[in-house]
């Protein structure tokens, strides 16, 4: 045990952050033992709660699939449907709360206190961000999305515009135009402002509490204004177990559900047969790899391959940018720009809405689905953002990114308009997407109408599959952070035993049936977690308020 | 001979490194150079300190008292690595090039069958780094 000199309590603040005075020790609710050669270094009782109710759950879903897959299958919609001005609203709230506060003077207070640095340059801090936060969704809904927007038969197009399709599938031109545009505004509105802001908010209360206040790195501690000293018991427990929960569930069940994408992909490129034992290895490389990554550490393993995966990602972007028509995508991707100025307010208003297929089964879906990964997102980009002053840290964590989205949006999904226009009846984007519907395929259908395609498809994969690995270590790094009190020197044998359990967790999942329900279940936890959002923006407020004070 | 040593020690786990620090101190009085302790932090409040600041507040506490114990000329350095776990060996690197050191004396555990699949600290260092490097075991 450390010697207690050094543990005194917590020394009167010099002027560079406001320390919070508290008597908690960081590591004091720690088991610190070893087991042979392992050290272990865990918090008592977060780590084996964590760790047996997941256990717990996937035992349910496992020996009651049906049950599990009724149940959840019945939960998920009913509260998106039910909660959607809800879920509107909040992300609203938070558009706004991170706009004001750019502008406001509490924008010059610094993460870390006066006089600290940035931790990571800019190259480095974004493709982290990007990685983490949104990697595979840029790669799986950029076609998927403004395609299925353009051209939906099922009756959810965004705020009721108009079909550019007739029933046998022949174009309606005079449709086309407003249609392009509602779908890109309709698209950048997913994945702009408001998604970023919900990490944003997350992120800025973690970092703000633990490098300015001296608080644990853990999701309890954005609650210390709120929940006072009450927040290192069963109060902060329950909440750091929900938020590994939500993590590790999110990211198990997104790992098999991208397995069974990767696959169906591989099978439509290279023939490569569509079952579960494909996926299986699918699954054990992805994980193997982010092993790799995680016994490498944040600096040589997360930042690196966050960095490779977003140089492939931009090389295929500026591919299909200019392999589609450099001028045509470039002009679209303002005009998408404006679309989406003009479009986000009525996209984003809960009330008196008759295109509730959309608002439902997409906007709140969505919400509810970020929201649920905030968690995990959030601390991450806490964990990378020290040093630089709340006012940079929104800007580049909610406007670059934003655009970044955007212009993604209109490249890929640009070009799969494009292409459905210019031959509706043999466009495999068409086929994919609006005739029948299979999303895993709509990347690589886009890809085929392009030269070199299948150079491009076999990037295509790789940058999934390596976006699953970012997200996975980034996760376990966080899981092991919440599951160790906070602590960010855990030792490796943690991590790496996270890691291997998401991959397991997965596989058990992919095997026995009960992704769907699981992941289901995830997003069901951010209804109550845009309760929790909403209150870290008011802690977020007052936290900033002392800060200026010193 | 030497000019100046470096004592890296974790101030988390002080009980084990009482062999290191007699070390370095006896050295430093024979061959009349300082002793600069580094001690690596990372910049998430952890066990030890809020903040680096205050780590390295603690850090030149303990180098003043280990300093006036032993009878050595004290210095404290302050290492940060982002992942301390992974990133230790990296951080006493740069800090032997930021200090000037010439000799490392530090603690490692007896070598296990770990130590196939990823070498100690100590290991790494006596590897790769240019100057002198004792490992003090036990």
């Amino acid at each position: 045990m450390a010697d207690e000199s050094v543990n005194q309590g917590i020394p009167a603040p010099e002027g560079a952050a406001h320390i919070i005075e508290t008597d908690y020790e960081i590591g004091q609710d720690n088991i610190e033992t070893k087991i042979g050669p392992f050290g272990l270094d865990i918090h008592n009782p977060v780590f084996l709660i964590s760790g047996l109710s997941i256990v717990a759950f996937v035992a349910y879903a496992l020996t009651a699939p049906t049950q599990a897959a009724d149940f959840f299958g019945w939960l998920r919609p009913t509260l998106t449907s039910t909660f959607d001005w809800f879920f509107l609203l909040a992300a609203n709230v938070f558009v706004i709360f991170c706009l004001v506060l750019i502008v406001s003077p509490y924008g010059s207070v610094r993460l870390g206190g006066r006089d600290a640095r940035p931790d990571y340059g800019y190259p480095g801090w974004f493709a982290m961000l990007f990685a983490a936060g949104m990697g595979i969704g840029l790669m799986f809904f950029g076609v998927l999305e403004p395609a299925y927007y353009f051209g939906t038969p099922w009756g959810d197009e965004p705020l009721g515009a108009a079909r550019p399709f007739t029933e046998d599938g022949a174009l309606i031109p005079e449709n086309v135009e407003a249609a392009r545009r509602m779908a890109l505004a309709a698209t950048s509105y997913h994945w702009a402002l408001h998604p970023w802001a919900i990490y944003a908010v997350v992120a800025l209360a973690l970092a703000l509490f633990s490098y300015n206040k001296g608080l644990p790195l853990s999701i309890r501690s954005a609650f210390y204004p709120i929940l006072g000293e009450r927040v290192w018991g069963w109060w902060g427990h329950v909440i750091d177990t929900l938020a590994v929960f939500a993590t590790l569930f999110g990211l198990a069940t997104s790992l098999g559900v991208g397995a069974q994408q990767a696959n169906a992909g591989l099978n439509y490129i290279y023939g490569i047969p569509n079952n579960i034992t494909v996926q299986v290895i699918l699954i054990v490389g992805i994980t193997l790899v982010a092993l790799v990554s995680v016994l490498r550490g944040l600096d040589g393993g997360v930042k690196v391959l966050s960095e490779i995966n977003m140089m492939v990602a931009a090389l295929l972007l500026v591919f299909v940018l200019f392999a589609a028509g450099a001028g045509t995508i470039l002009s679209d991707f303002v005009a998408g720009l404006g679309a989406y100025a003009q479009e986000v307010i009525p996209l984003s208003n809960p009330f008196g809405r008759e295109d509730t297929g959309y608002m439902q089964g997409w906007t709140a879906f969505y919400w509810a689905w970020w929201i649920s990964w905030s968690p995990f997102v959030g601390m991450f980009i806490a964990r990378v953002s020290r040093g630089r002053t709340v006012r940079e840290f929104i800007t580049c964590v909610l406007i670059i990114p934003s655009l970044v989205c955007i212009l993604w949006m209109a490249v890929f999904g640009g070009t799969a308009i494009n292409d459905m226009i210019a031959d509706p009846a043999g466009s495999a984007v068409k086929a994919n997407v609006i005739d029948s519907y299979a999303p895993e395929l709509s990347l690589f259908a886009m890809l085929e109408s392009l030269p070199l395609a299948g150079i491009t498809s076999t990037i295509g994969i790789v940058l999934v599959i390596v976006f699953f690995v970012t997200s996975s270590d980034s996760g376990s790094l966080v899981i092991d952070t919440i599951t160790a009190g906070g602590k960010v020197d855990a030792p490796v044998p943690q991590r790496v035993f996270w890691c291997t359990f998401e991959g397991l967790v997965a596989i058990a999942l992919l095997i026995g049936g009960g992704l769907g329900s699981l992941q289901a279940m995830v997003i069901s936890t951010g209804l109550p977690f845009t309760v929790v959002l909403l209150l870290i923006c008011w802690a977020i407020l007052k936290g900033l308020a002392q800060e200026r004070q010193v | 001979m030497f000019q100046k040593i470096m004592c890296p020690v974790d101030l988390a786990h002080r009980d084990t490194l009482d062999r290191a620090l007699t070390c370095a101190a006896d050295l430093g009085r024979h061959y009349g150079c300082p002793v600069v302790y580094v001690g690596v932090t990372s910049t998430a409040p952890g066990k030890v300190a809020h903040t680096p600041e205050e780590f390295g507040r603690k850090l030149e506490a303990f180098v003043e008292d280990e300093a006036r114990r032993r009878g050595v000329s004290g210095e404290a350095h302050v290492a940060i690595a982002h992942d301390p776990t992974t990133e230790v060996d990296d951080a006493l690197m740069r800090a032997i090039a930021d200090t000037g050191a010439d000799l490392v004396v530090m603690a490692s555990h007896v070598p296990n069958v770990l130590d196939y699949i990823w070498p100690s600290n100590g290991g790494k260092l006596a590897e790769h780094a240019k100057c002198s490097v004792m490992v003090v075991r036990g």
